[in-house]
């Protein structure tokens, strides 16, 4: 009987979004192998996250002052000696910053096979089946995982209410490993997200990305943001190579959005931008490459250049 | 401080993949192999900590097509070594298998931090830099900005969902997973890089491949199914724009 064991990535401001979606994702898994699911909270104090576990049959609690705030060191160990511990066959671990780290490491520790950027998971006979996004996105692979193993699953992947629904699970304590108590890693201090514009709360969004070219071309986007009404943002590389300031970067380790309108020019629509603003209520996307993920997720989409269709679109917009 | 950058090419995702005949893996026929980016920026934090306090820099890759090209690239831009690594293959491995045939190389070469990119483009079986930590035995963090020396010990910024960050400490030796330096890597003019390749010994050391983790395989690799798909304008600029407006304006999303 296989169980699914669920890492529930946590901060000072709860339990995150990602677990839910790992928690209904854990549901239907652990009903295809007969098995249960187990959540795996490890914090200083695990009081006030437990309760919002319910969709688990059992809540395992793991203390330890190393725990909070986030050392990936501490994690590691924490989901190693509850893989030792529970024996699961299924292990979900969010592919998320925390997530690259823990699961990594614990699969290195256990010596399970790692299965990354899962959006899709099944049960078929005694083997999970999984779908992973690579290549940015542009191609799926599907692989079969006979014995235990561990999968990180991309945010957004699969719905958190079914995690967020169910009654009041069993919880069992699990001792902290004393490896704890001699970590090599240390948090020195948190940084919240630098003040001034908040993306977030635009209702309408000019995005750009690397096919803008070079600092040079932004005003291009900025006059069609003007002629919308709308604010600038931007993916990872355009604020990595100085473009644009960090608090305009939308994805995985940016920014959030879900705006009215996001027009998105140049951007290839890797996955960790995806996560940032799938959610946006209409999706435009100028994009050269017919092939680009970001035409999977955008409702309209035109191959134009982007050097032809912004004037275009800006003049037009301007004149009406 | 002896810093080690371990970096690999990837397939250049702004060309046209094409999957073998088999349909589980990459036809390698065509592809544009380039330099993992995140591994570019690693580099780049490699050679900024080595201009702000000194270090010997050592760059490694494994034994492929193209390596030596990259690796004197990356003497061009600063690094002081530059180590290839054979694991018996010219096929490229896995991420876990990597990680075990570089450990053993970079035990012998000895530095003081690894640094390596986050993550790469095909890295299906998880991430590079942490699996090489485990097998080295040495602290790792992902997902980082900026790298500073800190005595016996680096700090390194973490970045997290929602634009929030970390400084955590980690003692060396270490393992990090570079996302981004702290400012865009630089160019290399070409006559650096005929420099490089004309003074430039490649070392090269072995490795046993690694036994990886049996029970994940690849059974396909295709393009994603055609889900709900973008409705495609078509046309000239100016009719594409047109049909811009028009949509734009019938959701009332026009301006005031
Ligand atoms: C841990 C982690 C976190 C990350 N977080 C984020 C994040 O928060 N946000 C984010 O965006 N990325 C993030 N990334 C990076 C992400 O993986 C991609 O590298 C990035 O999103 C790619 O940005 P891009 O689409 O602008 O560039 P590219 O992928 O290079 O795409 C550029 C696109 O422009 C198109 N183009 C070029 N010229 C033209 C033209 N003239 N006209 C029209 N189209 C053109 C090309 O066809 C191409 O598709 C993260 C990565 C990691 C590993
Ligand atoms: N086969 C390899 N050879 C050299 N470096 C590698 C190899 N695999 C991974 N790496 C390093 O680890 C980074 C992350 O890759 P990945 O293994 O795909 O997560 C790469 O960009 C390299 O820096």
């Amino acid at each position: 009987m296989g169980n699914v064991l669920v890492y529930v990535e946590n901060s000072e401001t709860g339990v995150a979004p990602i677990a839910f979606e790992l928690l209904g994702a854990a549901r239907r898994l652990a009903a295809g192998l007969g098995g249960e699911v187990e959540a795996l909270v490890a914090a200083g104090a695990t009081a006030e996250l437990a309760p919002a576990l319910g969709a688990a049959d059992v809540i395992l609690r793991m203390e330890h002052p190393a725990l909070s705030p986030y050392l990936p060191e501490a994690h590691v160990a924490a989901l190693t000696e509850a893989i030792r511990s529970r024996d699961p066959q299924v292990v979900l671990v969010g592919n998320t910053s925390a997530g690259i780290d823990v699961a990594a490491g614990a699969a290195a520790a256990t010596q399970r096979p790692l299965v990354a950027y899962c959006t899709g998971l099944a049960v078929d006979g005694e083997a999970v089946v999984a779908h992973s996004q690579v290549y940015g996105g542009k191609l799926v692979a599907t692989t079969r995982t006979e014995g235990p193993g561990v999968f990180t699953v991309v945010a957004g992947a699969f719905p958190g209410a079914e995690g967020q629904s169910g009654g009041k699970a069993a919880e069992a304590t699990l001792a902290a490993p004393a490896t704890l108590g001699s970590l090599h890693t240390r948090f020195i201090a948190a940084t919240a997200p630098s003040g001034g514009i908040d993306i977030g709360r635009a209702d309408r969004l000019v995005s750009v990305g690397r096919g803008i070219g070079g600092p040079e071309n932004l005003e291009l986007a900025q006059e069609l943001a003007a002629a919308l009404g709308a604010e600038l943002g931007a993916s990872r590389p355009v604020v990595d190579s100085g473009w644009l300031p960090k608090a305009r970067q939308v994805g995985k380790s940016g920014m959030t959005v879900k705006p009215k309108l996001y027009v998105a020019v140049g951007i290839s629509g890797a996955p960790e931008h995806l996560e940032g603003m799938r959610e946006a209520e209409l999706i435009l996307a100028v994009n050269s490459d017919a092939n680009a993920p970001i035409f999977e997720v955008a409702h309209f989409g035109s191959t134009c250049d982007l050097f032809d269709l912004l004037p275009a679109l800006t003049e037009r917009l301007q004149a009406s | 401080m002896h810093i080690a950058v371990v970096v690999k090419q990837v397939p250049d995702l702004v060309e046209e993949l094409e999957v073998d005949a088999a349909g589980t893996g990459l036809d390698r026929a065509w592809v544009k192999m380039k330099l993992n980016e995140f591994d570019d920026h690693a580099l780049e934090q490699a050679v900024l900590l080595k201009e702000a306090g000194g270090a010997q820099v050592s760059v490694v890759a494994l034994d492929g097509e193209g390596i030596d090209q990259v690796l004197y690239a990356a003497v061009a831009r600063g690094a002081d070594r530059a180590l290839k690594v054979d694991a018996g293959t010219q096929e490229p491995l896995d991420s876990r298998r990597a990680a075990t045939a570089l450990a053993g190389a970079i035990r012998d070469l000895g530095p003081d931090l690894v640094l390596t990119g986050v993550q790469a483009a095909d890295d299906l079986f998880g991430q590079m830099a942490p699996f090489l930590a485990a097998e080295l035995g040495w602290p790792h963090v992902s997902v980082v900005s900026q790298v500073e020396v800190a005595g016996a010990a680096v700090r390194v910024q973490q970045e997290y969902a929602g634009g929030r960050m970390a400084t955590l400490e980690v003692d060396l030796p270490a393992v990090i997973g570079v996302q981004a330096a702290p400012q865009p890597p630089r160019y290399v003019p070409v006559s650096r890089l005929r420099q490089a390749m004309a003074s430039g010994a490649l070392e090269t050391a072995t490795a046993g491949a690694g036994a990886g983790t049996g029970g994940a395989a690849v059974t396909q690799l295709a393009k994603p199914e055609a889900g709900r798909g973008a409705e495609m304008l078509t046309g000239s600029p100016d009719q594409v724009a047109e049909k811009i407006e028009a949509l734009l304006r019938e959701r009332g999303l026009l301006r005031g």
